[in-house]
Parts: C-alpha cells; sequence; structure tokens
C-alpha cells in the first residue's frame, strides 16, 4: 500500500427525511475545519451521497462546506442496505483513494462503517468525539482520533498510521456544522452506479413507528434520578417524584440491570440533561454518569457510602439510605401540601 | 442447527472511579460482567433453542479467566463454551480480533451468529459487523426482537433512531443485539453444579490456521497513542444526619427554590 496516493477527506452523508442528517452536516463542518488547520497538505472536503436524490439536497453538502460531491446515483436506489453501500464504496475507495473518511456514529453509520472497514481491511475508530492532524509534524495528514472508553471514564486517542484509508465514526451532536453558504463554489461528480449484480441478502419487509417516548427527561426542572443502590425499586422513585413534580432519571447500570427503560438514562451513553435541581440516589457517580448530569444547577446527592465520587459534583451531600429517605420525603412534602392554611 | 453466540467479558464500567490524586481509573477491585448486549444475546439464543431444538454455543476471546464467565453461561443452558485465548491474540483492535474470531468459527459448522451490539468497556459496535464480513455473510444490526427463526432464514426487528425496520435474511447471517431483546434468565440450580464439572475447550494461536501479521497488537492497524481520564472538580457539602431530617433537608431545598405549590 502506497500511503501517500491517498488523499483529502470524505465525508458519508446519510440522507434523513429528504435532506442531509444533521450529523452528516456536522462531519462537513469538521473536515473543513481540518483542512483549514492544516493547509501544507491541501486537501479538499469530499461529500459521498449514495441514493436517489433531489438536486436541492446534492447542492446542499456544498453549501455546508464540501469541495466536491460525488453522487453515486441509481433510480433504484431507495434505501439503505449494508451490501450494496459497502460494495459501491469499496469501489470508491479502489478509485478515489480516499485518505480520510468520516461517518456519522448513527445507527446507519455503525452498521456500515466496521463492515466497509473490515473489506478494505482499514482501521476503524468508534465514536469519535475530537479530530486533529498529528500536533508533532506540520506536515503530516495522520489523524489522531479521540474518543471515550470505559463508559466515558477514560479517553484514548487512537492513530492508523499503516492502513489507508484512515476510518473514523463520530459521535452525532459533539461537531459543529458551518453556516449554510450558497455562494460557497464546489463541484459535483454524479456517477450512475450498478447495482443489479450485487447480491443483498437482506429484505426489507416493513418500517414501523416507534412510540413517542413516554418522558423526555430533558425538558424536566427536577430529576430524580436512581443508580443501582436502590435496586429494583423504583417504585419508591416513581411515587416520590410524583409528589415533589419531577421526572425520573436513571443511571446506566440501573438500566443495563433492566431496572428502568433507557429512556429514563442520564450520562455519557444516555441523555445529558441540565435541569434546575438534580437528585442522584445511590447512584455511585461513574464519569459516564457524570458526563450527562454535571451541568445541572443544584445537584443533591444521596449515597450510602460517604466517599461516593457522585459527592465530588453535588452541591449538597447527604450520606443515608435514599429507599429510606425518599418515602420521608415524600411524607413532608404530603403534609406540606395538606396544610391548613 | 447451530447457534454461535460471542460474548466478551468486561469490567464493570459503572463501578469504575477515578482516582482523583493520581488522574487514573482504579481498576482493582472492579468487578468483571458479561457484557449485557452479549448476554441478552445468549438469552435470545436459549429461547430460539427452546423452539427449535438448536444447539448454542458460546464463544469468547480473552484471558483465561473468561472460561469463569463461559461457567455460569453452561448454568444457564448454553450447550458448549469455547474459549479463544493465547498471547498472540492479546491487545486486537476490533479488524485483529475479526480475523481471529472468523478463523475459528469457520472450522465449525453455524446457521446464526449472535453479537452483543457493543462492548461497555470499548462501545464500538464493530466486532460483530466485521466478524460478518471476515466470514463472507451478511449482517443485521441493533436487533430488538426475532419475529421468526427457521432452518432457512431470520426475521427481525432492528431499532433505528425513531423507527423499526422489519427485516429478513437469509441464513447463515450474523445479528447482532440491544440489551432489551430479552431478560436473561438466572442460572438453574442443576445447571450450576455441571457447570463445574465442564470441559472447556481452550483453542490458541496454533489451532488457527492464520497470518500471525493480521492479529493482536501487532496486526491491529489502530493503536492508543494516549490515555487520559477526565478532570472531576470538588464543590462538597457532605452531611451524615438521620432519615428524617435528610427529608427535611430536601425538602426545604425544594420548597426554598418554590418548586413545591400547594
Amino acid at each position: 500500500m502506497n500511503i501517500a496516493e491517498y488523499k483529502d477527506i470524505y465525508v458519508f452523508c446519510e440522507e434523513r427525511d429528504g435532506k442531509i442528517y444533521d450529523s452528516s452536516l456536522e462531519l462537513l463542518g469538521e473536515a473543513v475545519r481540518l483542512v483549514k488547520d492544516r493547509p501544507s497538505i491541501n486537501y479538499k472536503v469530499v461529500a459521498i451521497i449514495i441514493g436517489n436524490y433531489s438536486d436541492e439536497l446534492i447542492d446542499s453538502a456544498g453549501h455546508y462546506g464540501a469541495d466536491h460531491v460525488i453522487y453515486l446515483h441509481n433510480d433504484k436506489l431507495n434505501h439503505y442496505s449494508t451490501e450494496i453501500y459497502t460494495s459501491l464504496l469499496m469501489d470508491l475507495i479502489k478509485q478515489d483513494k480516499p485518505d480520510i473518511i468520516l461517518i456519522p456514529a448513527t445507527v446507519m453509520g455503525r452498521d456500515l462503517a466496521p463492515r466497509l472497514a473490515a473489506r478494505c481491511d482499514t482501521g476503524l475508530t468508534a465514536d469519535a468525539t475530537k479530530l486533529a492532524f498529528d500536533p508533532e509534524n506540520e506536515d503530516s495528514p495522520l489523524l489522531y482520533v479521540t474518543r471515550p472508553a470505559f463508559g466515558g471514564n477514560l479517553f484514548g486517542t487512537i492513530i492508523n498510521e499503516t492502513k489507508r484509508p484512515q476510518m473514523t465514526t463520530i459521535r452525532p451532536g459533539v461537531m459543529e456544522r458551518i453556516k449554510k453558504d450558497k455562494s460557497r463554489k464546489f463541484t459535483i461528480d454524479k456517477r450512475e452506479v450498478e447495482i443489479d449484480e450485487i447480491k443483498d441478502s437482506v429484505k426489507l419487509l416493513d418500517i414501523l413507528k416507534r412510540e413517542v417516548m413516554a418522558v423526555d427527561i430533558t425538558k424536566a426542572d427536577i430529576i430524580l434520578s436512581g443508580g443501582r443502590g436502590v435496586g429494583d425499586n423504583f417504585d419508591v422513585l416513581r411515587e416520590c417524584a410524583e409528589m415533589i413534580g419531577a421526572v425520573v432519571g436513571a443511571s446506566r447500570g440501573a438500566v443495563d440491570k433492566g431496572f428502568i427503560d433507557k429512556d429514563h438514562q442520564v450520562g455519557q451513553t444516555g441523555k445529558t440533561v441540565r435541569p434546575k435541581v438534580y437528585i442522584a440516589c445511590g447512584i455511585s457517580g461513574a464519569v459516564q454518569h457524570l458526563a450527562g448530569m454535571e451541568k445541572s444547577d443544584y445537584i443533591i446527592a444521596i449515597n450510602k457510602d460517604p466517599d461516593a465520587a457522585i459527592f465530588s459534583v453535588a452541591n449538597i451531600g447527604l450520606v443515608g439510605d435514599a429507599l429510606e429517605i425518599l418515602p420521608l420525603l415524600t411524607e413532608e412534602i404530603k403534609l406540606y401540601r395538606e396544610r391548613p392554611f | 442447527m447451530n447457534i454461535l453466540v460471542l460474548l466478551k467479558q468486561v469490567p464493570d464500567t459503572t463501578e469504575m472511579q477515578i482516582d482523583k490524586e493520581k488522574g487514573t481509573l482504579i481498576r482493582e477491585g472492579v468487578p468483571t460482567i458479561t457484557n449485557p448486549d452479549d448476554l441478552a444475546g445468549l438469552e435470545m439464543a436459549l429461547r430460539l433453542k427452546e423452539k427449535t431444538g438448536a444447539k448454542v454455543t458460546c464463544i469468547t476471546m480473552g484471558p483465561p479467566q473468561a472460561k469463569n464467565m463461559l461457567r455460569e453461561l453452561f448454568a444457564m443452558g448454553a450447550d458448549d463454551g469455547i474459549l479463544i485465548s493465547d498471547r498472540a491474540f492479546a491487545g486486537a483492535d476490533t479488524w485483529a480480533t475479526s480475523n481471529t474470531l472468523a478463523a475459528f468459527i469457520k472450522q465449525i459448522p453455524y446457521d446464526l451468529i449472535i453479537a452483543g451490539r457493543q462492548a461497555i468497556d470499548g462501545d464500538t459496535a464493530q466486532v460483530g459487523p466485521q466478524t460478518a464480513e471476515k466470514l463472507g455473510i451478511p449482517q443485521i444490526t441493533y436487533v430488538d426482537d426475532v419475529i421468526e427463526f427457521s432452518d432457512k432464514k431470520i426475521v427481525v426487528k432492528k431499532a433505528l433512531e425513531n423507527t423499526y425496520e422489519v427485516l429478513e435474511c437469509e441464513l447463515p447471517c450474523v445479528i447482532t443485539t440491544l440489551s432489551t431483546i430479552a431478560k436473561p434468565r438466572y442460572m438453574r440450580v442443576r445447571g450450576i453444579s455441571h457447570a463445574f464439572e465442564r470441559d472447556i475447550r481452550t483453542v490458541g494461536f496454533d489451532d488457527l490456521n492464520i497470518d500471525p501479521s493480521i492479529i493482536g497488537l501487532k496486526g491491529s492497524p489502530t493503536k492508543v497513542k494516549k490515555t487520559f481520564t477526565k478532570e472531576v472538580h470538588q464543590n462538597l457539602d457532605v452531611l451524615h444526619l438521620d432519615g428524617k431530617a435528610s427529608a427535611r433537608k430536601v425538602a426545604e431545598i425544594l420548597l426554598d427554590m418554590n418548586f413545591i405549590g400547594k
């Protein structure tokens, strides 16, 4: 493999509802920032779009930062297929030799990227949150990819020196898109692609709506959150939450144990919340959890372990058993509400 | 029919804490568990076994102590367990791991391979699809339910961001499962006693016909350049009160902030 033949930053653009999906627009913005930071290598930002879309969608890739758009078109390509997309991208890699491929870490991206990386026998870094070129060599196109691991407890910076392309998926919502600019100059390379010869063993039978989320914890003023310390007793939290006007949140530990539904999960792999009051009950305070709630205005932590890490981000800490304290709190508030004056 | 389940023994990341003085992870005393997405995948496999009589084989790659995990899986009802373990395999990234797993799987019969969507230590979600690619068979990721399973095909429900897709795939194929697919059963008492008598086959480098340049740390295209932890700020007021006083304290705070109306 002659690494020097590989050039430019390619961004895989995922379509949703007739538009390029936000997470791909973010990657175009990040690619623009990267090439600006390293003018010596003179890389272009190239968007890859696969399917059968409007001109407006194709143009928007340019308006959001692509210097060049490669549009792989076929009238029959109206739905994502792992095998077809992988085959088409493999052909593109052989022909165009991209140095860097960025793919959003969406459900689609996390299905496609590993398959593609395995087919072209290159490295793949998952779910990156930060990208930069080699800080030690000003002319190097080597990408330093930083990502969280161990549930957000640890961050690692990953490099791929031996294989090309350098591939990574990037966490949605982390990078910033650039402002849409219709006067940006860009070129489009529309290629008609053959798909009849590609064997696709997966058949789409139906698309079902997901039930609307019963709770949206990101919009609540008060979150009463439970961890593994409360065990399978979330009813105690629910009862108290109802009395104090809170919604129930949970740590990953509690969700993984099946005590409560994932819609309630706060943290690195759940939701990021900033309520006015966050009450953490029986949550030890793994960094994975703290990442999702430490920006709350006021944090109350209840834990049996006086050394629990949750206390380090709390405004007030109470050493004790949440299962004992919460029913008493429910009672306190009930009495307050029922007072005669 | 043969169902292979790929599982990983992982540190319980929810138990991990930071050494605030050193700014590093405290690894000592962190318990290991079977990765939750994988365990749910095994539960699904056991349910398919109950319906079809399929044989369920658990495969894990890791250090020798991962045998203990396999014994627990026997106690849940797995028929066979294989540990892929060798110094030559250590330090592998997902590409090198998939090369190793696929090299072994090619030696045995299979109709369906179930892998957890992702492991809680790395969170990459890459080993399932990459193993499928190395075996040259199709994949369906993020599977939330199995609707139909026969010796020819499988029909599953895949969870996307805002929708589900019902997908059909001919066998053999790889599916990767979410932890919500099925709640894992407990170990059976009779199973536990049997589990400790079972032989667990260990597969090493010499058992696989594999190019040493595509495995382990050396064969991995991605390298970890550095690791670091996030700073945790300190701002503390920890009170030791009895239950009643604690409850009153919380109530006072909420009342002071005018959250509690009449």
